[in-house]
């Protein structure tokens, strides 16, 4: 089954230093694991919320805004795309993320018709 | 399949009118299905799920079987395997539907594997039942749900019981049961028993839901009498199920010893007027004995083979200690004290320290007790719980002083949330200000 884990984080928390220094070493090491594993077939982090533009259109009229879809102190800070036997495969692997520690990983199954 | 399976549900007899049934005994027929309604209806749906993947069609399927028991068992007799000729009778169903609805080409093959299925054995309806447990109990699905579907599909309960037990409307419930087969579905949540690695939590996982159920029934403070005794047979069952399809796991057995343990004392729990005994003035004539010496028979069994006793045995030996006592006075509180002092590393929390402080303030009196209460009181961890000041109250009751406990049963009074208890708290209050 594919599912789609939404890196959450609070940007209000601080890291440690040592945090700070581990953390792309870490998201390294577990995208190497899941790629390894073969459960991981795409992801990346995403630039932070103040570089998103929103995008809607209404009465056929394009309206753009500045920032993300919802204003909310944790934001989506990246995504990976897992292909995964089961739900409890997906847990595993969410749970070992090294944002799991501190932010919160969402696993959203992907749509299948 | 030797004995007697019936036809295919679209075959005649199916429909044949009740009006040309030879004369049969209509309350036995009656039982005999109600009791196999109780007994197979959690393997029936497991078994169809293990074989389609799909629990609507797998309840739909042992609803048609028990449908079709009623008709034809009073005019066939009752099968020798009642459980056997549901399960055949859904699986035909199942294939049935599943080729009806076959444009589909993924249905057509889901039906060809349901064809060509050997006939389930009795280890695989075992296998399947454990699956359903495991996967109701998933922890990836809301608790209320975990117990919605547990109640749905492994006791048969109808939506609108399972409704009623809880105290929601009969949509909110059906919602809720939807929304959870479908999660289970879109989610990819397992049918199967975890493995090793996970097993221990999921265990206690699905134990939790069960011992949640029974304490719906036996303590909840909504539904009536006759829903509440339901539910804790119900809970009762499905415990004694797990326990026999995981005898390596000591918690199971220490569970269902604990219920019965409970149970047992159930009817001398509430006075006339519905208010609480406690324990120490409950007429203990009226305990089930049998109950009562079968538990303490399993607990045996249970706590020779363990080494180091889970939270469920413990709570299960706190229980025979007092369901064994002959009075109240004879009961052994050093042991029960000991007892919740174990459980307290077990799985520490304020309402075991606050046991603890009652089964202390027995055992080396009131001063004891009294002293677990006050740090339990500076520690805030339970403000707002009744218990609290109502325990304080009663030990500065036994140590004489009067006004204090008064204050402290005012306190309780003002948390205490059922009639019952607020009816308990205000004659105590009475006394001390006597």
């Amino acid at each position: 089954m594919k599912y789609m884990f939404l890196i959450c984080v609070d940007g209000s928390i601080k890291l440690t230093e040592e945090q700070r220094a581990k953390a792309p070493g870490d998201g390294i090491a577990w995208a190497t694991e899941m790629d390894g594993r073969g459960l991981r077939l795409d992801g990346n982090g995403l630039q932070p919320t103040c570089d998103a533009t929103t995008v809607r259109v209404r009465s056929g009229e394009v309206l753009l805004a500045d920032g993300p879809f919802a204003e909310t102190k944790e934001h989506v800070a990246g995504f990976d795309l897992m292909d995964c036997a089961d739900l409890d495969e997906a847990i595993e692997a969410a749970a070992k993320h090294p944002c799991a520690a501190f932010g919160a990983i969402e696993i959203r199954p992907l749509w299948q018709p | 399949m030797s004995e007697n399976v019936a036809p295919m549900s679209d075959a005649p007899a199916f429909d044949a009118p009740v009006s040309d049934a030879p004369e049969f005994d209509a309350p036995a027929f009656d039982a005999a299905v109600a009791e196999a309604f109780r007994a197979e209806w959690g393997k029936v749906v497991a078994t169809l799920i293990g074989l389609t993947g799909d629990w609507d069609l797998a309840e739909e399927c042992a609803q048609d079987a028990f449908a079709q028991a009623v008709r034809t068992w009073p005019r066939d007799g009752v099968p020798q395997r009642p459980g056997a000729w549901l399960t055949t009778v859904a699986r035909n169903r199942a294939l049935d539907r599943l080729r009806r609805r076959a444009s589909e080409s993924a249905k057509l093959a889901e039906a060809a594997v349901l064809a060509a299925a050997p006939t389930t054995t009795a280890q695989e309806i075992s296998d399947d039942r454990l699956r359903l447990i495991f996967t109701c109990c998933h922890p990836a699905l809301p608790l209320e749900a975990q117990v919605a579907l547990t109640l749905r599909t492994l006791a048969g309960l109808t939506t609108a019981e399972i409704a009623r037990a809880f105290l929601v409307t009969e949509p909110t419930m059906a919602k809720r049961l939807v929304r959870a087969k479908r999660k289970i579905r879109n989610a990819g949540i397992p049918y199967r028993v975890p493995p090793a690695h996970l097993l221990p939590e999921r265990l206690s996982g699905a134990l939790a839901v069960l011992y949640l159920l029974f304490n719906e029934g036996y303590a909840a403070t909504a539904g009536s009498e006759l829903i509440r005794r339901g539910l804790c047979a119900r809970a009762i069952a499905l415990a004694g199920a797990l326990a026999t399809l995981m005898p390596g796991e000591p918690e199971a057995m220490a569970l269902l010893a604990l219920m019965h343990l409970h149970n047992a004392r159930r009817d001398s729990r509430l006075d006339a007027s519905g208010d609480l005994i406690t324990l120490e003035d409950q007429d203990r004539s009226r305990w089930d004995q049998a109950e009562i010496e079968a538990a303490v028979v399993l607990l045996d069994a249970v706590s020779g083979g363990v080494s180091s006793p889970g939270p469920y045995l413990v709570q299960a030996q706190i229980a025979a200690c007092h369901a064994t006592a002959p009075a109240a006075e004879k009961t052994d509180w050093d042991r029960i004290a000991d007892l919740y002092l174990m459980l307290g590393r077990l799985v520490p929390s304020p309402v075991i320290e606050l046991n603890r402080a009652v089964a202390v303030g027995m055992a080396q009196g009131p001063a004891a007790g009294l002293v677990i209460v006050d740090a339990l009181t500076t520690s805030g961890a339970l403000t707002g719980y009744y218990l609290l000041p109502a325990t304080r109250a009663d030990l500065q009751r036994r140590l004489g002083r009067n006004s204090e406990a008064a204050v402290s049963y005012q306190q309780a009074l003002e948390l205490a949330a059922t009639g019952a208890e607020r009816r308990y708290l205000a004659r105590r209050l009475a006394e001390a200000r006597r």
